[in-house]
């Protein structure tokens, strides 16, 4: 029989409920892999006894026929969401030791759905990163190595890097992400894994630690795209105590996958189409377009003319509202503080935030209060509002001619950890083509397409309309089905 | 009518004229703060009314408080004012220990309510005396901060929240006035307003209300001068004082050649003087940016038009109603007018009174009467011992010549004090005023007999003696003889 920690949500759900096992023996078989695994870092808090305790109520539940939609299912949950009870950190020393009272909309959703919690995972401070490099915790390490045999330790990608290293580890079957400008598509990509970022609105933010408000968005990471459907279903949701949230039913995800592109008209960005991308990128970006073809679907070129400002914008728009979301890690309420002797309140604020925020933080703190500042609004903030409506109307120009986009999720495969850290802006460029969507506040996902030369994972990203979250998953199960992707890491841990 | 103000500072270089802008922070009357649940009564237990959202936890959204929105819509529809159907939210940014956000969520860019006006008296006590329009440049709505208490322990500070997200409105006035009292006058109408929406309560001890006071000088006629904003000022009296201490130091700074910095000031009252707190070039930079949790803020007709359909009769309104439809003077209709408890109270008189005529007792009664013994028990309206009920049931005995003045102004001290009806004091102690001829004759046969030489006197022609004689027997009748009988009667017997 196959390893149960080898069995994805749908394959768990199922047994569970046709009694093939029983949800304790799941929640059992992954908290031990989970606790073997600590060489990996990606859980900064095991929860087995959460896993348990929801294991044993899908039991029970499955005696008195009351199985629900996760039933059975334990999960790794992104230490950005607030969970009562347990501590929530963001990765962040300004937060060490709080425990929330409350839980986060999207967790307290995905309990009611019969999910359980293994742990939370371990990501970049306050989600700021592609790398995990800056986790206060230690970064997190992919369970990737590249076929050069140097087992040089490589980067799960970021922020939702504890996510995608633990899922392609096989230490939980499904865990949540957060993507701002790319945070569970790039991590997704690095690590073979498949991971949606819904429409803007789709998930409620209350209690998930914000970073950049008008971009923060949930979505599930897991094996595969109808995984991904039922997990993003259960996360789902109109949240009153939210309100850029959307007031609108969560569709039968699952219910409606098809691989069947008839009809469907892809679209090939043609500004995606970078200096010095690799080689392989772009032969898998060409493969992509073949499978799509054979599902069904037409190709057809599009432009979006604004592309190259995206990033710039992005570092001036998510900064701005990061230093203003977190001045709130003051010392004054929670969290860490830091008061030295004799000092006032502003010697506080300045010893608690210097100790607390790590490097990143700082530097998107700053860049953040920069560009907010008086004489200098108009020219960055305000310009980059501008390039952000123009990117959006990119789209919707897009979408004029065709219903989805295909195109790379990121422009390199994973890098070894430490390559890039001496440099933000190279860092930075790995966002490139995840940005663009998070700023228009689109579906996008990232679904393993192949292997590189050095045997790491390479990902193709499809973008849809805003709330055709079906399109794209479709796209994402086309894909999946022909690349037929196996791949997983070789346990070394 | 724009009239110019005579209110001038003599100055050792000549006169100077003031000019005076204010901004009032007036607290939105609504059971929970402007983006979370929490309540928001005055008074309670330090931190026993903060939400997550009012702590600022991590994760934790803002959601905005409808009535609180209606709130401020109402009150700028009550000012004449531009209610703008998309308005938007900014963060303020800026660190202290009562904010917990670090920033303060309010409206730079696109405030709620645009411009309006309000017209005030210049005199007060003379209700047609000049008026003046105010000219209001915004309503916008934001949350308050914390308070810091540092009595509490010898070296450390305490955070109270309870007033942290309650909802304000920063009503902000163009730089209208000319003399500290057209302000006072300002804000005693624009309570005045907002006591009659029911938009704020006014009560400026309880800090439910207070004005930042920007003033300047210059020559009159000249341009306006550089400004100071002395904050935080919590009563009429205090922003009068303020205007004018610091319109006299600034023209002693200008007349011994100094320069007016514009700056922040705060205001002491023990010391009736203002202090520099920081100047602009310690001024924060608020890093003001739309606030991403939020949606803008769009109003459809509908709520509108239920907003407008709500507003209560306004004072202005109410004012020339009494003069015109009551026959009211003018000095009545302003006083009764200017407190919205006043004329809810004159009302609820009137319509018990069950007659429009009795308008002009009724507002005198409570003018003279009631107001009197309110003032001698120091309480205000509300608390008024006797209700309206019962005032009118007193006016109509006197009305109906059951009770003569003398009389009712007797059963109305005895109203004060026991707070029964006046139909069961005037049973239980006789007050009844008697028109029986027979029984006052008689008195009054008494009264002349015993006072013969008086009787000679008026009949000599001292006819100014005629006062004592109705005294003397309304003095021997207990009071309760009904004058005009009496004084047919007295006519009578002297011949």
């Amino acid at each position: 029989m196959t390893e149960l920690t080898d069995l994805g949500v749908a394959a768990i759900r199922d047994g569970v409920r046709d009694g093939s096992f029983s949800a304790r023996e799941v929640a059992t078989a992954f908290n031990d892999r989970v606790a073997q695994a600590k060489a990996l870092n990606a859980f900064l808090v095991e929860t087995p006894d959460h896993a348990l305790k929801a294991a044993d109520a899908a039991d029970a539940a499955r005696a008195s026929g009351d199985l629900k939609p996760l039933s059975g299912v334990p999960i790794g949950m992104k230490d950005l969401f607030c969970t009562d009870g347990v501590p929530t950190t963001a990765a962040s020393g300004i937060l060490d030791g709080f425990t929330p009272t409350y839980e986060s909309t999207v967790s307290a959703n995905l309990w009611q759905a019969g999910a359980g919690m293994l742990g939370k995972l371990n990501l970049d401070q306050f989600a700021m990163g592609s790398s995990n490099e800056t986790s206060a915790f230690g970064n997190v390490i992919s369970p990737w190595r590249r076929k050069d045999g140097g087992n040089a330790p490589l980067a799960p990608g970021g922020s939702s890097g504890g996510s995608s290293s633990a899922i392609s580890a096989r230490l939980c079957p499904a865990a949540t992400g957060t993507d701002t400008g790319g945070s569970i598509r790039q991590p997704a990509a690095f690590t073979g894994i498949s991971g949606i970022k819904p429409t803007y609105g789709r998930c409620s933010r209350w209690g998930t630690i914000a970073f950049a408000s008008s971009l923060d968005q949930a979505g599930p990471m897991a094996r595969d795209v109808r995984d991904c459907a039922i997990m993003l279903e259960a996360m789902a949701g109109f949240d009153p105590k939210d309100s850029t949230s959307l007031e609108l039913a969560v569709p039968g995800w699952e219910a409606g996958l098809s691989s069947d592109l008839k009809g469907k008209k892809i679209g090939i960005p043609k500004e995606y189409r970078v200096d010095g991308m690799p080689a392989e990128i772009d032969a898998l970006w060409e493969q992509g377009i073949a499978w799509l073809k054979d599902a069904g679907a037409e190709i057809v070129e599009v432009s979006l003319p604004h592309t190259k400002y995206a990033l710039p914008a992005y570092y001036i728009i998510a900064p701005a509202e990061a230093s203003s979301n977190l001045a709130r890690y003051d010392g004054v309420r929670y969290g860490l503080r830091d008061l030295p002797d004799g000092a006032g309140l502003q010697d506080m604020y300045a010893a608690t935030r210097a100790a607390g925020f790590g490097a990143e933080v700082k530097r998107r703190i700053m860049i953040g209060t920069y560009v907010l500042s008086a004489g200098f609004y108009d020219a960055y903030y305000n310009q980059a509002q501008k390039v952000r409506t123009l990117i959006a109307r990119d789209f919707d120009e897009a979408w004029t001619r065709c219903d989805l986009l295909l195109a790379p999720t990121a422009p390199s495969a994973a890098f070894a950890l430490g390559e890039k850290s001496a440099d933000p802006l190279a860092m930075y460029l790995n966002d490139v083509f995840t940005v663009p969507s998070s700023l228009a506040g689109l579906p996008a996902m990232s679904v393993p397409g192949g292997l590189d030369g050095q045997g790491l994972p390479l990902g193709l990203q499809i973008i849809g309309k805003a709330l055709d979250e079906q399109g794209v998953l479709n796209a994402g199960l086309a894909i999946e089905e022909r690349a037929g992707f196996t791949a997983r890491p070789e346990q070394w841990w | 009518m724009e009239t110019t103000s005579s209110y001038r500072i003599q100055g050792a270089t000549g006169e100077w004229e003031v000019v005076i802008g204010l901004e009032v922070h007036a607290q939105v009357t609504s059971n929970a703060k402007l983006f979370s649940g929490a309540a928001t009564a005055f008074g309670a237990e330090p931190n026993s009314q903060v939400s997550l959202i009012d702590a600022a936890m991590p994760g934790m959204l803002p959601v905005p408080n409808k009535e609180c929105i209606r709130q401020a819509v109402r009150t700028g529809m009550a000012i004449d004012a531009q209610i703008n159907k998309w308005s938007r939210f900014d963060r303020k940014n800026y660190f202290y220990a009562d904010l917990p956000q670090g920033y303060q969520i309010s409206q730079l860019y696109h405030p709620l309510v645009g411009e309006g006006a309000i017209e005030v008296t210049l005199d007060e006590k003379d209700p047609d005396s000049a008026v003046k329009r105010i000219g209001i440049e915004r309503i916008h709505v934001e949350q308050d901060a914390g308070k810091l208490m540092h009595d509490q322990h010898p070296t450390r500070s305490y955070v109270d929240l309870n007033r942290s997200g309650v909802a304000l409105m920063e009503i902000v006035s163009r730089p209208d006035m000319r003399s500290p009292a057209e302000a006072g006058a300002y804000v005693k109408k624009l309570r005045s307003i907002l006591r009659y929406v029911g938009s704020c309560d006014g009560n400026m001890e309880e800090g439910s209300m207070r004005a930042d006071v920007n003033v300047s000088v210059r020559k009159p006629g000249e341009e306006f001068g550089t400004r100071t904003e002395t904050k935080n000022v919590n009563s009429v009296r205090f922003v009068m004082a303020v205007i004018e201490h610091e319109a006299n130091r600034q023209v002693d700074v200008l007349e011994s050649g100094g320069k007016i910095v514009q700056e922040t000031r705060l205001y002491d009252p023990d010391r009736n003087e203002t202090r520099s707190m920081r100047s602009k070039e310690d001024a924060h930079d608020y890093r003001y940016f739309p606030d991403p949790d939020l949606l803008p803020l769009e109003l459809d007709d509908a709520f509108l038009e239920e907003c407008r359909a709500s507003l209560p009769e306004l004072p202005d309104a109410k004012r020339k109603r009494y003069e015109g439809d009551l026959g009211l003077t003018s000095y009545a209709a302003a006083v009764l007018t200017a407190e919205a408890e006043t004329a809810r109270w004159f009302e609820a008189l009137l319509a018990e009174c069950g007659d429009q005529a009795m308008a002009k007792a009724a507002s005198n009664w409570l003018i003279s009467d009631l107001f009197g013994a309110l003032n001698r028990l120091g309480l205000d309206i509300e608390h008024s011992p006797v209700s309206p009920k019962q005032g009118a049931e007193l006016l109509k005995l006197v009305a109906d010549g059951t009770l003569s003045g003398t009389l009712a102004k007797q059963v109305f001290e005895i109203m004060l004090e026991t707070r029964q009806d006046p139909g069961v004091i005037v049973e239980e102690k006789g007050l009844k005023q008697t028109s029986d001829t027979g029984a006052i004759e008689e008195v009054i046969a008494k009264v002349l007999a015993d006072n013969g030489d008086k009787v000679e006197q008026y009949k000599g022609g001292k006819e100014a003696l005629f006062g004592f004689f109705v005294g003397q027997t309304m003095k021997a009748m207990g009071g309760k003889a009904n004058p005009k009988v009496v004084n047919d009667l007295l006519k009578k017997a002297l011949g």
